[in-house]
């Protein structure tokens, strides 16, 4: 059996309706995964599920920062061989205008929902031994831009956990780790900036463009698969030079 | 629109306060950035509770076309 296949594994992708989680929910059917899409908006996850190869898929829609949702969702959560926690938010403010409310917006989705939903995950038991963690984060926190404090914070946030989860996990043989992006063509980068600004800026990278969804999918399926079965708290970037 | 100006100016720290009035070229101030644009558009979320984009933003030309564009929200 090829070691990058992820045939046979069950996968379960959050942020799947859009941008880097639909490549990766992609990617994964591919490679001959059964995957469990989640994200908020119904008729997304299922554009995502028409672009997808394989029958046995399932979509799970909720939202993952509402308690009573999460649960519902990992009540309904088979045993999982990989779990990739994708959703999230960016929202540009400087820093003398951040007020609670700012950090609430993007902590509560970027940081306290998936540890949440880890907890919740590990607690039921659905993270089978030997599973693939894999978290989506960016080089923001060491790429600082003016108006990125909270997203930057809120990655490095993951980051970190990630490396603890590593460590709290590792007896079981299940593996975590971050896959890094530099930006990546998805709405999220269309937010705050023109289509025009981006262009002019991914010149600046080293292979001359920004990533692709599917540039990064292919670095989760590689962590997914058993082909990384050395590899755990780990930080991949992926940047193209940058 | 006093009170939206106002609201306006507390985003700016260099430029003097009377410089902002109805019809203020906002963009061809000195002080201008994109960073004093976020600023802005981040208080129009919190004070009036209206999401305006960045596009829109700089489709503005005076103060007064930022604040017909939140009345246009509410």
């Amino acid at each position: 059996m090829d070691k990058f296949s992820l045939y046979g594994k069950t996968i379960f992708i959050t942020g799947a309706s859009s941008g880097i989680g639909r490549g990766i929910a992609i990617a994964c059917a591919e490679q001959g995964a059964r995957v469990i899409l989640s994200g908020r908006n119904f008729a997304r996850l299922n554009e995502t599920l028409s672009l997808m190869s394989g029958e046995e898929h399932t979509i799970l829609p909720a939202d993952l920062t509402d308690v009573v949702q999460r649960q519902a969702l990992v009540d309904q959560m088979p045993e999982l061989d990989g779990l990739v926690q994708c959703a999230g938010v960016m929202n540009r403010v400087p820093c003398k205008s951040i007020g609670q409310e700012n950090i609430d917006s993007v902590f509560a989705p970027n940081v306290a929902a998936p540890m949440l939903l880890q907890a919740e995950l590990l607690q039921e038991r659905k993270i089978k031994k030997g599973a693939s963690i894999v978290y989506m984060a960016s080089i923001a926190p060491r790429s600082a831009e003016t108006g990125n404090a909270l997203y930057s914070a809120s990655k490095a946030a993951v980051i970190a956990y990630s490396k603890c989860l590593s460590l709290e996990l590792a007896p079981r043989q299940i593996r975590v780790n971050c896959i890094s992006p530099a930006m990546v063509w998805t709405e999220l980068a269309l937010n705050g900036a023109t289509k025009e600004e981006l262009e002019h800026d991914q010149a600046t990278y080293p292979l001359r463009r920004y990533g692709k969804p599917e540039d990064v999918a292919n670095v989760a399926v590689y962590l997914l698969s058993d082909a990384s079965s050395w590899v755990t708290g780990s930080n991949v970037e992926i940047t193209g030079g940058k | 629109m006093e009170e939206f100006i106002k609201n306006f100016a507390n985003q700016w720290d260099e430029t003097d306060a009377e410089v902002f009035t109805p019809d203020c070229m906002f963009h061809d101030l000195e002080e201008w950035s994109s960073l004093v644009g976020l600023a802005i558009l981040n208080m129009i979320l919190k004070k009036y509770g209206v999401k305006v984009a960045p596009a829109e933003l700089r489709a503005a030309i005076t103060i007064e076309d930022v604040y017909n564009l939140v009345q246009s929200k509410l």
